[in-house]
């Protein structure tokens, strides 16, 4: 046995987009077990309740991620419009579905891009960003905002997009698609790629299942939970199938991803073919008085928002559940037996954020 | 057609002596810890634990009522994931989660605050009785030493 000793991760190191420690404890380069820390950037969102009422608190609830805000919004007025039984117009389901699939297309991409970045390739993760531009671009057009949406309100959405515009996010899309399948090819052909992601950071499904492992992260080990098949939104009108992988490694996670952009072409393909006139909004009266969890799909797996209102204006709680959070055991899980070498790419196989964790 | 189905949350409310039976029962049909998490109305802590079956996608709660002060079981023994839910519910509202199987000591985010999320009624009504308990115990320590002199 080689002598073990601890190594410490972070919170700053260069593949780490945000905050997050790792004590390691490593033998002979190989990682026996790590213990994660995080709570570098919490910002107390969820006590926020006490000074802001549920309306403004979908701000808030945008501002919990720089890269779902738009998913974190929709969790939030859909768990209010759950508890108030307030029934969302149709066009206002399909828009919020199409600006959904945008987010986790433009957040796959960026994480496609510190992949590439992590893995040396630095050409690749310009090509991927640069893509992801485009798609920053088509939600700038519909919304006004490239990180903020601010489109959700509660018992509807406030932006609209006409048929000239559904129809350039189509050509727009095509577009996207073709270039997506061009950087395809060196993520999942080139040897250099498959040599540092084939074989790597190993988890089984059942461990998968044991850990509570979501998301693409979970996908990829083989559980076939995808949140969106519960129904929300527009969704039951959507032909969809989970993205399921059996591998259990990080090439696995990165193939699940990148058919999963695919998917969400699909998706907003079919939503804009299916999308019905009507109105964008319901008049909400009266005040929350209930509770609800509600689950919803976001890029890096299953959200959850635990919202209690008793009807006061301002929320009693409001929990968020965050997918990062819950892949939290399995990245530990996974660096088990990995070389040191490894870990950047085992921490961001996670698609780790980690601000939204500690919201 | 996909797989689209529409599931209901369960809530089930249960003693806090039947939480880690109940648990290691939810484990065993299979389901996964989705979340844990705890609140604070009309004075008692409510405890929540959602499971998630990822096949039918329903949610299957158990809801725990607790006193403030009340010990709680970990459930890390039988389900390790459960360990940074339990370590937040300790860290914002002090939840006296027993054998917690890795205790952050309410440092997993790092708030300077004591339970952050408890009511400051309930922080006050602590501190009081903790002042009394402490004036009871000098008071009794100084008659201790009288008598010893004495």
């Amino acid at each position: 046995m080689g002598k073990r000793s601890v190594v410490p991760f972070g919170p700053q190191h260069p593949v780490l987009p945000e905050p997050v420690h790792l004590d390691l404890v490593i033998e002979d380069e190989k990682i026996v077990e790590a213990v994660p820390s995080i709570g570098f950037v919490h910002r107390g969102l969820e006590s926020l309740i006490a000074k802001k009422d549920y309306n403004e608190m979908v701000y808030v609830a945008e501002r919990t991620c720089g890269i779902c805000s738009f998913m974190h919004g929709m969790a939030y007025v859909e768990s209010i419009e759950s508890i108030m039984n307030v029934e969302v117009p149709d066009r206002a389901k399909f828009l919020r579905t199409i600006w959904a699939e945008m987010s986790r297309i433009h957040s796959h991409l960026l994480w496609l891009g510190l992949l590439a970045d992590a893995f040396g390739y630095e050409s690749l993760f310009y090509q991927c960003w640069r893509i992801r531009e485009n798609v920053l671009d088509l939600i700038e057009l519909s919304t006004g905002g490239r990180v903020i949406f601010s489109v959700n309100k509660v018992g509807g959405v406030i932006k609209d997009m006409d048929s000239d515009m559904l129809a350039h996010f189509l050509r727009e899309l095509d577009k996207i698609e073709e270039e997506i399948r061009e950087i395809q090819k060196t993520f999942l052909l080139d040897y250099s790629v498959e040599t540092r992601l084939k074989g790597v950071g190993y988890l089984s499904k059942q461990q998968a299942h044991d850990l509570g492992c979501v998301g693409p992260f979970g996908r990829a080990s083989g559980l076939p939970s995808d949140t969106r098949t519960r129904g929300y939104e527009a969704y039951p009108q959507i032909d969809f199938e989970p993205i399921v992988s059996e591998i259990g490694d990080s090439y696995a996670r990165c193939e699940c991803r990148i058919l999963e952009l695919y998917q969400s072409i699909d998706i907003i393909r079919q939503a804009i073919a299916k999308i019905p006139d009507g109105e964008l909004s319901v008049q909400v009266k009266g005040n929350p008085d209930g509770e609800v969890f509600t689950r919803v799909e976001q890029p890096r797996g299953e959200a959850i928002y635990y919202v209690k209102g008793e009807g006061k204006a301002n929320l009693n709680r409001l929990r968020i559940r965050t997918p990062t959070f819950a892949n939290l055991p399995g990245l530990c899980e996974t660096l088990k037996g990995a070389d040191y070498a490894d870990v950047p790419i085992l921490i961001l196989t996670i698609d780790p954020c980690i601000s939204c964790t500690e919201r | 057609m996909s797989k689209v189905i529409c599931p209901p949350n369960v809530l089930e409310e249960i003693r806090l002596d039947e939480l880690l039976k109940r648990v290691i029962e939810l484990k065993h049909e299979g389901l996964r810890l989705a979340q844990a998490c705890a609140a604070y109305a009309q004075g008692k802590l409510e405890l929540s634990y959602s499971f998630a079956n990822d096949e039918t996608y329903e949610l299957t709660t158990l809801r725990v009522i607790a006193d403030v002060d009340e010990e709680v079981p970990s459930i890390t023994e039988i389900i390790p994931a459960a360990v940074f839910y339990e370590n937040e519910m300790k860290e914002m509202f002090d939840v006296k989660i027993q054998q917690l199987s890795l205790d952050y000591d309410k440092k997993l985010y790092r708030i300077e605050e004591d339970a952050p999320l408890l009511p400051e009624s309930v922080k006050e009504e602590r501190r009081a009785a903790a002042a009394a308990a402490g004036d009871a115990a000098q008071a009794a320590e100084e008659e201790k030493k009288e008598e010893a002199q004495d």
